[in-house]
């Protein structure tokens, strides 16, 4: 991971702040760069991009810094940032708009293997109604790194059936439609 | 005492000796924790990263049916609490939630479980099925991330130092130790997809529970839990140190306080095994 510095001279597009301020029903314009979010981001040490530089980037209409950008992918989600912003901004739900536009925009990801993830996790409970995490795994797995992907998972695996931990089949119920009823509802509109 | 119960699709699965211990302590408590009928998956830490309105509409889907049933809604995962607690804020605000058109008035509370066993069974019936007092374990309490935050969702009461499982332990008589730590990232999100990552953080927090002078760490999140226990020896060889920290299940210390006869076979499904701390203290 290397630090990405901004461009120096640029021309401000407000037409990609406008649009994640629209998808996202957040403020993003009333940031005034404090930096609370990326000091207490447990991940910025991981990103090219700090936090606060990701939303200074919308600001100024990077649009494509942004989508490219490791801090996307790597954002863990844990909603520190939001919980601290001094202005209420839900950054954490920024990252998810910014992630939501990438993928509809066919913007490779730079950390491969996260959206795989959120891919297969979303298959299982699509499939299942709930997501049934033997079976998640496997399939992560293969699809991240093939057969040696699944035998460097392997260990783990058997660790955790041995302990008990390993739910071999996933429920049956009848509520499962209703969950693909919701992904097809859904699934258009965005 | 009769409560809905949202298990979330780990507690099957690898938090298997939080739903028996969970199970165990609510019977000798008297607390009836109903299934909630066909529940699905809220939606967890996938959706919102590929689409809002279905991260929305997996979770209100699942409030519908609590709203029918009727009774407060305990949920024993971090993450099923937050996303349920985002689609009940979108519902009461009157906000629309595509693919989803059920009926839903909330006429009931969504609790993380620590905070069930606090405030509504509390200290008083706690402390009266205490058979052996946790003397002399030091445990850290660390709530993870979602239970918390954000405060303007989860309605915690204060998300940087929250207080109901420090308590909680103080009541069964653990010597609580304070920390820094109790809501910062162990990188759940990133543990198949950059599992360096998460070991980093995980790393931290076993580091940061040893400088505050622990001897385990108890947690209330399936993948928390996981993370903590199960990558010590990935951790350890990482750093060139052993790592051998015990992470238990709060509701596995309370049933050890209780003298339930299961404990033994729950902590038997550990990666670090937690036994021989509690032989050396004197709890088993």
């Amino acid at each position: 991971m290397t630090v990405k510095e901004l461009p120096q001279a640029i021309t401000p597009n407000a037409s990609f702040r406008k649009k994640v301020e629209e998808m996202s029903e957040e403020k993003v314009s009333a940031c005034y760069q404090c930096e609370k979010c990326t000091n207490g981001c447990p991940l910025a040490f991981a990103m090219d991009i700090a936090p606060h530089k990701v939303i200074r980037s919308v600001h100024l209409g990077l649009k494509d810094t942004v989508l490219n950008s490791d801090t996307i992918w790597v954002c863990a989600s844990c909603e520190t940032c939001t919980t601290r912003c001094p202005n209420g901004i839900d950054i954490a739900h920024i990252m998810d708009t910014l992630r939501q536009i990438a993928q509809r925009e066919g913007v490779k990801a730079s950390q491969r293997n996260v959206p795989i993830f959120h891919d297969v996790f979303l298959s299982s409970m699509r499939r299942f109604g709930r997501v049934h995490e033997a079976s998640m795994a496997v399939t992560y797995s293969l699809k991240s790194g093939g057969i040696k992907g699944l035998l460097g998972q392997a260990g783990m695996g058997l660790g955790m059936f041995k302990k008990g931990k390993v739910k071999i089949l996933p429920s049956r119920f009848r509520a499962n439609k209703r969950v693909r009823d919701i992904f097809r509802a859904t699934e258009r509109k965005g | 005492m009769e409560v809905s119960l949202y298990p979330g699709c780990s507690f099957d699965g690898v938090a298997r000796e939080y739903r028996e211990s969970v199970e165990a302590v609510a019977k000798i408590l008297s607390v009836e924790f109903k299934e909630l009928p066909d529940w699905t998956c809220c939606g967890a830490s996938s959706a919102h990263v590929a689409n809002d309105k279905l991260a929305v509409a997996l979770a209100a889907t699942n409030l519908e049916t609590a709203d029918r049933v009727g009774m407060d809604l305990v949920v024993p995962c971090a993450a099923c609490f937050q996303r349920l607690k985002v689609a009940e804020k979108h519902l009461k605000q009157g906000k629309p939630v595509e693919g989803f058109s059920g009926k839903y008035e909330g006429k009931f509370h969504i609790k993380p479980i620590v905070d069930f066993f606090w405030e509504n069974v509390g200290e008083k019936a706690l402390k009266e099925k205490v058979k052996t007092p946790l003397k002399g374990l030091n445990p850290v309490c660390y709530y993870g991330c979602l239970t918390a935050r954000p405060p303007k969702v989860t309605d915690a009461k204060n998300a940087e130092d929250p207080q109901e499982m420090d308590r909680l332990l103080k009541a069964l008589g653990a010597n609580v130790r304070n920390w820094s730590f109790k809501t910062d990232c162990c990188g759940g999100n990133l543990t198949l997809s950059r599992t360096d990552l998460q070991l980093k953080l995980t790393r931290k927090l076993l580091d940061m529970a040893e400088e505050a002078g622990a001897d385990c760490i108890v947690t209330e999140c399936p993948m928390c839990h996981m993370n903590l226990d199960s990558k010590q020896k990935e951790i350890s060889q990482e750093a060139g140190k052993l790592y051998n920290t015990p992470v238990f299940y709060f509701s596995e210390l309370m049933g050890l306080a209780f003298e339930d006869r299961s404990v033994e076979k729950w902590l038997g499904r550990h990666t670090v095994d937690p036994r021989p701390l509690l032989k050396q203290r004197g709890l088993i």
